[in-house]
């Protein structure tokens, strides 16, 4: 397990000493973190890091997932699809499973916090619990909900008008709404398997085990297998570089537990990319942070193509291992990217391909993108700022005013 | 007005930012015009000191985030570079500064007809800060643990006490000067006051408030 001071060498002691005078603050909180699972997807990531450093810090805090059947993972699913914009239908029978299964879920679980921090909108309806249980009721949103289907959002702000705080990712993302709304970004750990410094051999034994060229210039997108990732148009942008560039493509990446769409887009992605040796498609086991590790790192550029985000992650991975980074402008993704200073910001097909023979044909211009790009998420978007930021989000709880003197 | 020192000890505090969304956009000039009458005025002070912290590392930064996307997104660059022309540390507070910000685009409303909108989803989002403030743990009773505290102290307490105090907390001046003034320092006082703290790198910025004090410690 990490230790909060060894975060010291990379921000700084004065930035951890802060942390430490703002955790005390809270003593005698409880605060209990809900989300879907425990293993995969960005949300798990965060809190698996997160968890033991607030308690290393001091705080009470815990993390429950609420267990669900396959039926409700793709109701959920099909939530999360319907908030992104893409159309889906549902029955009566579908919201009342929904209500149902969270019911369940607060019937078996215990809920403890003075805090109840919910992520996401699978167990958005343990706000139920509120009347009896009573404390302060913080929602999470980690999703672009900017076009959502007016059906599910009308559904789901019935649960979220009766939280004290939301938090979003992005401020595009803003209700109107008189609660308080939070812009919290999400982070990366540097100490994390993910994005640790790798010795050379490392990297090359993974280039070796999947096949991959050293010497031939490597592009490559990191994400689950999922249509709102845009493996698809990403094949597509290489096919365009690749008649006038020598390059390989590396699309990996892996599914979560409550993700039951991915085996459907890994097929379409490999038929595809079938016929060429030069694309290689990894679907990933959870616990490949070495091998993403180390696909980043072996990169000449990084893409990040989706359609839509909530904040895309994989860009802050990518930025801070210093690789130049080309990604779309959506979601959380131009807070991480100021065009033509810490990385590329794309809109289309076209323009991916464009940018991506420059940087592939400019080294100088993408190393200097890529070292800019690495400071602004160690200023930004490291564990260590996002810990501050919810201790403050938990004290504002408890504080009134615009100016609060601890 | 948060009591950043006695007659003769220096406190330093440090601060944090909670953002909050306001759910207000904006996505042309008259709209941004809008906004800048209604919004709080943490919301200006937000959108014209976010930066400074964001991007410590940068120089020369984004002047701030309406100037910012005036320039990048509506390409609108005179009506940019007039936001960004504003000189912050002469504004007392922050309603002197969005009266600054108003009367710039009020006028450029009069004479240039041109109304771009931005595209969509890349509207100006409107924000505000709560600021938490807390003491740090360094001291000062001469300009010796002055020095040697401004070395150890994180950069949030160095904003802290040049830009959130002075015009934030409507203080009127930084608080290292008024702190200066009244151990006897005025001199000192007066070279900080007159620095331009929003036209260099934070760690540049202390590198130099170093360099001042050392001065005048050899004095």
């Amino acid at each position: 397990m990490r230790d909060i001071n060894d975060y010291i060498p990379i921000v700084g002691q004065s930035v951890i000493d802060e942390l430490k005078l703002l955790a005390a603050k809270l003593e005698g909180k409880k605060i209990q973190n809900i989300n879907s699972t425990l293993i995969g997807g960005g949300v798990a990531e965060i809190l698996s890091c997160m968890i033991p450093l607030l308690r290393q810090l001091g705080v009470d805090a815990g993390w429950d997932a609420i267990k669900g059947n396959e039926r409700f993972f793709n109701i959920t699913k099909n939530f999360h699809n319907a908030l992104h914009g893409v159309p889906v239908e549902f029955s009566q029978d579908d919201f009342d499973f929904f209500v149902a299964m969270n019911r369940e879920n607060a019937a078996k679980m215990e809920l403890y916090g003075d805090i109840i921090f919910i992520h996401d909108p699978q167990p958005i309806a343990l706000i139920e619990q509120r009347e009896r249980l009573g404390g302060k009721w913080i929602w999470r949103c980690h999703i672009d909900i900017t076009q959502p289907q007016p059906e599910v959002i009308n559904f789901l702000k019935g649960y979220i008008e009766r939280y004290d705080a939301l938090v979003f990712s992005a401020p595009a993302y803003a209700l109107r709404t008189g609660l308080p709304q939070a812009l919290i970004s999400p982070s990366i750990d540097p100490l994390s398997d993910k994005n640790k410094e790798l010795p050379q051999e490392t990297i090359d034994q993974v280039l070796e085990k999947f096949g991959i060229d050293k010497t031939r210039p490597i592009v490559t997108q990191i994400s689950r297998f999922d249509y709102l990732k845009d493996p698809i148009g990403v094949i597509k942008v290489y096919q365009k570089v690749k008649k006038y560039l020598d390059c390989q493509l590396v699309l990996a990446g892996g599914g979560a537990t409550d993700d039951p769409e991915s085996l459907k887009v890994l097929n379409e992605v490999k038929s595809m990319a079938e016929g060429d040796p030069d694309i290689f498609i990894l679907f990933l086991p959870p616990d490949s942070n070495i091998e993403i590790n180390a696909l980043q790192r072996a990169s000449s550029v990084i893409l990040q193509k989706s359609l839509k985000e909530g904040f895309g992650l994989t860009v802050a991975e990518a930025l801070w291992k210093g690789k130049p980074v080309i990604a779309s402008a959506v979601g959380g993704i131009p807070l991480q990217i100021t065009h033509k200073y810490s990385g590329i910001l794309t809109r289309s097909i076209d323009g991916t391909a464009h940018y991506l023979k420059q940087l592939l044909n400019e080294p100088e211009y993408a190393k200097r993108l890529g070292a800019n790009g690495r400071e602004h998420i160690r200023n930004n978007f490291l564990t260590t700022r996002h810990i501050r930021e919810y201790l403050l989000l938990f004290l504002s709880l408890y504080h009134e005013g615009e100016v609060v003197r601890l | 007005m948060l009591q950043t020192s006695t007659k003769k000890t220096f406190r330093f505090y440090t601060y944090f930012h909670l953002v909050n969304l306001l759910g207000l956009q904006a996505k042309n000039p008259v709209e941004l015009l809008e906004g800048l009458k209604k919004v709080p005025a943490s919301s200006i002070y937000y959108h014209t000191h976010r930066f400074l912290r964001q991007h410590q590392f940068l120089y020369p930064e984004p002047p701030n985030d309406f100037a910012y996307w005036l320039i990048n997104v509506l390409n609108l660059e005179n009506l940019g570079e007039a936001f960004a022309g504003i000189e912050t540390v002469s504004c007392k507070n922050i309603g002197t500064l969005r009266d600054a910000y108003v009367g710039i685009i009020t006028e450029y409303l009069k004479t240039d007809p041109s109304i771009p909108n931005a595209p969509k989803g890349e509207e100006f989002q409107f924000m505000s800060c709560r600021t938490f403030c807390l003491p740090a743990p360094y001291f000062a009773n001469n300009l010796t643990e002055f020095r040697e505290s401004l070395e150890k102290v994180s950069i949030h307490s160095l904003c802290f006490h040049i830009f959130e105090s002075r015009i934030r907390l409507d203080n009127g001046e930084n608080d290292f000067s008024a702190w200066l003034k009244s151990i006897g320092q005025p001199d000192l006082a007066d070279e900080i006051a007159r620095l331009d703290p929003y036209c260099m790198t934070l760690e540049k910025l202390r590198q130099k408030l170093i360099g001042m004090v050392l001065k005048f410690e050899r004095h």
